[in-house]
């Protein structure tokens, strides 16, 4: 009943329009304070990678999307709908048409690869088959290429074939919109790289828009269409890559350029 | 002029000594507001795990598997502690009623000891330590790794899926391993004094029937569910708190332990009472 009153509310942009809009958020953890008038809007099939310095509040920003935290005030509007104003129940509609890839994937222990998979079908629609569940399974996890995995267990799996899975399980209810949260942290370059081409093929096969949350430069260059800069409790600068990389603003250069003295330094390392 | 220094001085001083006083309270005060709100924010996770359990689906496979979970595998721990507590308890009353010469009566003292007190409260303190120590450290755990960000994340509800089979699990498994508790420790005991002090099996076992009512069991086995209850909403409680990644875990685990302890012993007073004016 209350998806139904959602649906009708709910209004779907033509691509390139705008998907999703923060106005004027705040949000603050006790005495410290994340967002002070923060905005930020997200376009239809776009990918947009939100940058910025350890603690600036990246995955908070997903989390108040998704309906995992609550900011003290402002908006959010997916599709025309303010989520602030939805209690916990009424989120379970905008959990499947926006799905979260967890930093460290946050797969269940206890239960299988395919187990894995399968749980937000089995929450969301409890009406589907067996055969029609283990048909989906399947599938994602070869659009994540990694066919036949079902019976594994989570531990069983290297880092990047848990983030993997992990899309699997968030692409399993064929969502709109992805949230990525640190997808290449903590990944050997390789691994990081697949992520990267994972990302760009949800685009592509999925017309999915993402909003992606990330420090490693590498991927966010190699994905973006936009790059939103998180500093002093806001959005600094939004712009494309090159025009992120020709930036005058002093914390979007020093984020930029907080690299080269690394490189340098391994370059003249023995 | 002297007599108002002097009382000035006497002032300042008695003022000190409150301001001392005060500030040696403060910690005192703030740890007993503090453990206000926590009984508080257990009643309410207690009052929505109740109201999502009575809501469908009931889940029973998965209150199945926490029973085969927190029951089965409590087994052995819950049939040790009761052997030896009726294995001492028996051999103690033998022990002062052979002085007197009324060693007919241990089967009424041990029965009466072991299914109205012992057996609830001793598998409550041993089991309910394993089990609400597990709760939390497996949802705890959960919680720092965002498994629990991902439960609601992909519709579903931490406390339907966590905290509802869990609960219904203790409520179940605490009354059943009583029980089984109540039986190992009345036959250990009348094995010991059978062989210590050579009194009869048909002896023990007749005294303790002919003196135990309905009503002693039924408060027993009362009370181990009520015990069931808190071990349970304490250990989900201190798990879905946790903060700080694994050391979280580790501290949410510790105190567990010892706030299921007292309250098991704080319940079991109050228990007493209600049972006792019944």
């Amino acid at each position: 009943m209350q998806d139904k009153v959602l649906e009708k509310k709910l209004v779907r942009p033509a691509a390139g329009a705008e998907l999703i809009r923060f106005e004027h958020l705040y949000k603050s953890f006790g005495s410290k304070h994340v967002f002070e008038d923060l905005n930020l809007s997200v376009m239809e099939g776009e990918i947009l990678t939100v940058m910025g310095g350890s603690g600036m509040g990246k995955s908070v920003l997903l989390k108040c999307l998704i309906g995992l935290l609550y900011p003290e005030s402002g908006r959010i509007i997916f599709e025309g709908q303010d989520l602030t104003e939805l209690e916990e129940p009424d989120f379970l509609y905008i959990r499947r048409r926006i799905a979260m890839v967890f930093q460290g994937a946050a797969l269940f222990d206890s239960l299988s690869v395919g187990e894995n998979i399968a749980y937000p079908l089995k929450e969301q629609f409890p009406k589907m088959s067996e055969e029609e569940i283990a048909k989906r399974v399947s599938q994602k996890l070869q659009l994540v290429n990694l066919p036949g995995i079902e019976a594994m267990r989570p531990s069983d799996l290297s880092g990047g074939m848990r983030k993997r899975v992990g899309l699997a399980r968030a692409i399993a209810v064929d969502p709109e919109v992805i949230l990525w949260d640190e997808p290449t942290t903590g990944l050997d370059p390789v691994s990081a790289r697949v992520i990267d081409r994972l990302i760009l093929s949800m685009k592509r096969r999925l017309s999915c828009t993402s909003v992606v949350v990330t420090h490693d430069l590498d991927s966010a260059f190699t994905v973006s269409d936009r790059i939103a800069m998180i500093a002093k409790k806001k959005i600094v600068q939004i712009g494309t890559v090159n025009e992120m990389k020709s930036s005058t603003i002093a914390e979007v250069r020093s984020f930029f350029e907080a690299r080269r003295p690394t490189n340098v330094v391994a370059a003249g390392a023995p | 002029m002297n007599q108002n220094l002097e009382a000035t001085e006497e002032a300042e001083s008695l003022g000190q000594v409150v301001q001392e006083e005060l500030e040696a309270m403060l910690p005192f005060t703030a740890k007993l507001r503090r453990a206000i709100e926590q009984l508080g924010e257990v009643s309410v996770l207690l009052g929505r795990t109740i109201a999502r359990a009575v809501r469908p689906p009931l889940g029973l496979a998965a209150v199945a598997y926490q029973i085969e979970v927190l029951g089965l595998r409590s087994l052995s721990i819950a049939s040790l502690t009761a052997i030896f507590a009726g294995l001492v308890l028996s051999l103690q009353f033998a022990f002062s009623m052979a002085r007197f010469g009324i060693t007919y009566t241990v089967g009424r003292v041990v029965g009466l000891s072991i299914f109205r007190e012992l057996g609830p409260v001793l598998t409550a303190l041993t089991v309910g330590a394993r089990i609400g120590s597990g709760i939390a450290a497996e949802l705890g755990s959960m919680k720092v790794t965002e498994q629990i960000d991902a439960i609601r994340a992909l519709g579903a509800d931490p406390i339907k899926k966590l905290a509802v089979p869990r609960l219904a699990a203790c409520i179940i498994v605490l009354p059943c391993l009583t029980v089984l508790a109540d039986v190992f420790a009345m036959v250990a005991g009348s094995v010991v004094v059978k062989i210590e002090y050579d009194i009869p099996f048909e002896q023990f076992y007749r005294s303790a029937i002919d003196t135990l009512k309905w009503s002693d069991f039924t408060s027993g086995v009362t009370k181990s569910a009520v015990f069931g209850l808190i071990i349970a909403a304490v250990g989900c409680f201190k798990g879905f708190q946790v903060e700080g990644g694994t050391e979280g875990v580790g501290q949410a685990t510790t105190e567990t332990v010892a706030i299921t302890s007292v309250a098991v012993c704080l319940a079991d007073f109050f228990l007493t009472k209600l049972f006792l004016s019944l």
